[in-house]
């Protein structure tokens, strides 16, 4: 029971990371191999926020993530922009892009490192015990999940119910389509990099407020990432959330039932399951 | 096999010659130097073999080469060493065949994901069962192996690397290859059965990196985990067969030279940026010299061919 | 073995459906393609008729239905798998190699497929097949370098090289102008000349007047006509299909 609710309330938070890769990917085809490093530099700002001035993590959000916002469209308009142009099918642009954004991942890692050093850093915040069906849990892994599920919700419904979302879902379907129907895909390219890069680095500033992080643990992170938008299906909100949930589960069964140590391979094991068996993801359409 | 071909033959052979009486002259700081490059030379051919053609980035290398490595940590002192690095190329090769016949048949993208965090994986399931079996971190290795003999082991392997890759080039199967990164779909229409062809290559790249590995292990006294998947080496493999130009036999080993000089310059001097430099030496690679420095030397010979022409 | 000898037809489709989450692209249709036949599908855009191009060329696997070459099943195989058994095809949109030469692009189709050769034997298959289909330009210029007509050249022959028994071509005269159109509609006259057995989708009419055999007419995914060109294009429902109710 103890593993079920621990491994949701990670699973929560872990979906804010995995929406940010999916708007990165599904939208702006850009697979974002410095994802897991924006999620760091989210933690980091969280983690120097509350240092510096004790402000709340869940707070430190409204710094956060317009900063991210920021340099993440920076980096689309200057760094991805020209290899969009460049590309010659969506095959070289997968391939260009994932050379780029690894190279970015590298840079991201350096500055982090010059700037915090190399040494992990964790801090107590809303760390008391709440007792949940006769379990304790930490009152901070409850408020994180929950800042996360408002967070997706508010994203869900800004995708489906607004104008601009629709443009953005448009784009991820079919960007000649979109095109042709006078979206400006350049834009909303952009614009979904960005935000995926702020919902990202806010996932990060959840996260913190539970786990200890250091500057390597990007790739970590980038791979959880990865093995939940393909798990879900790379079309679909809803599969993302629902696979998010699925290796937060994996991960805390194993880790307490097995062995700490092998959370990586939970997710591994998962994620050769869905290519053997349904490529395409949960919620996702078979590729013609 | 034309003139031209058996000139090119011979002069390669020559050049091996050549390089490979360099412990005669130094037993110190250069042939450490010649180590590294003809290590990374292997690792970034043998690479460039699969990779190039297919344009499916692999960033398994370190996995493969910590495998081979942990091999012949293992079972030295128990086995004979050659019997180990045997043991290390079915390691990698039935390794290679898994993760191939899982992930090749679907997009380049879940490939390189699934490489991404292969390293890591192995290093934390190795650490695990260590840690289960109540054995200690680390393995000592310890062996009346010397460096010239891994060095001349090395360049036995780059020799075979050279071969097998020249004679993949000329075949059919190095034509599929071609096909392929072109073209997928093309290529299927074309009767090509694209899984097994890729499949093949990294077969044989992810082999060649273990037994490399296996190679390797002498050099240490001391292996751990960390060193040995350490996934630092998966990066610099890639970016030295990129910066070379990875769709040429030779072009990684334009790219290996300079590169593995310029990092031991670099991580004295700038210890604590080198992760930083080796992400804007990425970049600067793919935006600036996307087809390598044989793919620029290439073009300008073009130029100048319809110049004169 | 799909063989010519025996009484079937060159390709005979029953029953084929292709559904995509909701939407039917083809449904239920049944026709054959004679051997030496030039059989053109037509409709207007939307119809299905690139949809059942890749059904049968495999790149589509079908919902329903079957698809026999010379009696053999097809329907579901693999592209590759169907190629080596003799179906060859162009693309709506040409898909060139890009990074290869002229010569290797056409080699490509030559070695995999239902015709395998290699070394000297398939460079002068290539060459001579370059020449067919009356491309002017040297055997190692580089396919990026070719006018759009001459990569259609290139993708015919390397269709041809491969010696299918069944031709498959997507809108192969879509996007040329007047005169290329006719040197293009006197190339496939030439191949249907030889005897080949080819599946045409076409949109321009004067091409399916003088080159088709015999015409199939599909709309919203469905056959509403079979037979000899002129009275096909003639028909009320098909004139309908492309115009819509006032002109019928």
């Amino acid at each position: 029971m103890d593993i079920i609710v621990v491994g949701l309330l990670l699973g929560g938070t872990y979906a804010l990371m995995a929406l940010g890769l999916q708007l990165q990917y599904g939208v702006a085809r850009i697979m974002n191999l410095a994802n897991g490093e924006m999620l760091v530099a989210g933690a980091f700002g969280a983690f120097w926020l509350y240092s510096t001035t004790r402000f709340s993590p869940f707070l430190s959000i409204l710094f956060v993530v317009p900063l991210a916002f920021a340099v993440n469209w920076a980096i689309y308009r200057v760094l991805l922009q020209p290899l969009v142009k460049r590309a010659k099918s969506q095959g070289h642009l997968e391939v260009d892009s994932i050379l780029a954004t690894f190279g970015m991942a590298f840079i991201l890692v350096g500055l982090m490192l010059a700037l915090f050093g190399g040494r992990s850093f964790e801090y107590l915040y809303l760390a008391e015990p709440v007792e949940i069906l006769g379990q304790r849990h930490g009152l901070n892994r409850i408020a994180a999940f929950l800042a996360s599920a408002v967070l997706c919700i508010a994203l869900a419904l800004w995708l489906n119910r607004t104008r601009l979302g629709l443009s953005l879902r448009a784009v991820a379907v079919n960007p000649s389509a979109a095109g042709l129907v006078g979206i400006n895909v350049a834009a909303a390219s952009a614009l979904a990099f960005a935000l995926g890069g702020a919902v990202t680095a806010a996932g990060g500033a959840m996260i913190s407020a539970f786990l200890t992080m250091d500057a390597s643990l990007g790739v970590l992170f980038t791979m959880k990432a990865l093995i939940i938008v393909i798990l879900g299906g790379v079309s679909d909100i809803r599969g993302t959330i629902l696979a998010a949930f699925i290796l937060g589960l994996a991960e805390t069964a194993v880790a307490s039932l097995i062995d700490p140590g092998l959370t990586l391979a939970a997710a591994y094991l998962l994620f050769i399951l869905i290519l053997l068996v349904r490529p395409q993801g949960l919620f996702g359409r078979r590729g013609t | 096999m034309s003139a031209r071909e058996w000139r090119n033959l011979g002069l390669a052979a020559a050049a091996l010659g050549v390089v490979a009486l360099l412990p005669l002259f130094d037993t110190g700081y250069w042939l450490s130097v010649g180590v590294s490059i003809a290590m990374y030379t292997v690792l970034a051919t043998s690479w460039a073999l699969f990779s190039g053609p297919t344009h499916y980035i692999s960033l398994a290398t370190a996995a493969f080469y910590g495998i081979g490595m942990y091999i012949v940590g293992v079972g030295i002192g128990v086995l004979p060493f050659a019997v180990l690095v045997l043991a290390a190329a079915v390691a990698g090769a039935v390794l290679s065949a898994i993760i191939g016949l899982a992930t090749l048949r679907l997009s380049g993208v879940y490939f390189v994901i699934f490489t991404l965090g292969l390293a890591e994986l192995v290093r934390q399931l190795v650490a695990w069962v260590q840690a289960t079996l109540g054995a200690s971190s680390g393995l000592y290795v310890l062996t009346g192996i010397t460096e010239p003999m891994i060095y001349w082991q090395l360049l036995a392997l780059a020799g075979l690397v050279y071969l097998v890759g020249w004679r993949i080039g000329r075949s059919r199967l190095g034509f599929a290859l071609r096909i392929i990164g072109n073209d997928e779909v093309v290529a299927v229409h074309s009767g090509i059965n694209t899984a097994r062809a890729k499949v093949v290559l990294f077969v044989i790249s992810g082999t060649v990196a273990s037994i490399t590995g296996a190679i390797l292990a002498p050099r240490w006294t001391f292996i751990e985990p960390t060193l040995a998947f350490g996934a630092m080496l998966s990066f610099q493999v890639v970016i030295m067969a990129l910066l070379g130009g990875a769709h040429r036999l030779w072009g990684p080993l334009v790219g290996v030279i300079p590169f593995t000089i310029l990092s031991d310059v670099i991580s004295a001097k700038f210890p604590n940026q080198t992760t930083l430099l080796l992400g804007a030496a990425f970049l600067l690679i793919v935006y600036l010299i996307p087809n390598g420095v044989v793919g620029v030397l290439e073009t300008l010979a073009r130029t100048r061919a319809r110049e004169n022409g | 073995m799909a063989d010519p000898a025996n009484g079937a037809a060159a390709l005979a489709v029953s029953a084929l459906t292709k559904n995509f989450s909701g939407l039917t692209a083809v449904s239920a249709m049944s026709f054959e393609l004679a051997r030496n036949e030039v059989l053109g599908l037509i409709g207007p855009n939307g119809s299905g008729k690139t949809t059942v191009i890749n059904l049968v060329s495999g790149a589509l696997k079908p919902s329903a239905g079957a698809i026999r070459l010379y009696g053999e099943e097809i329907g579901g195989a693999a592209p590759a798998a169907i190629a080596r058994m003799g179906v060859a095809r162009t693309f709506q949109i040409v898909r060139m190699l890009p990074s290869m030469s002229v010569l290797e692009n056409v080699m490509a189709g030559g070695v995999f497929g239902h015709s395998r050769h290699w070394g000297d034997d398939l460079r002068d298959r290539a060459r001579a097949l370059v020449a067919r289909v009356g491309l002017a330009v040297a055997g190692e210029t580089p396919v990026s370098a070719l006018t759009y007509i001459d990569q259609k050249r290139v993708e015919l022959a390397r269709a041809l090289i491969a010696d299918p028994k069944v031709l498959l071509l997507d809108e192969w005269l879509a996007g040329l102008n007047p005169t290329e159109l006719k040197t293009g509609i006197a190339l496939i006259e030439a191949l249907r000349g030889e005897g080949r057995t080819i599946l045409v989708v076409e949109h321009v009419m004067d091409a399916i007047r003088s080159l088709c055999d015999r015409c199939v007419v599909m709309s919203s995914g469905a056959m509403i006509a079979e037979g000899a060109p002129a009275e096909v294009l003639a028909d009320a429902e098909v004139i309908r299909a492309y115009l819509g109710d006032a002109d019928a």
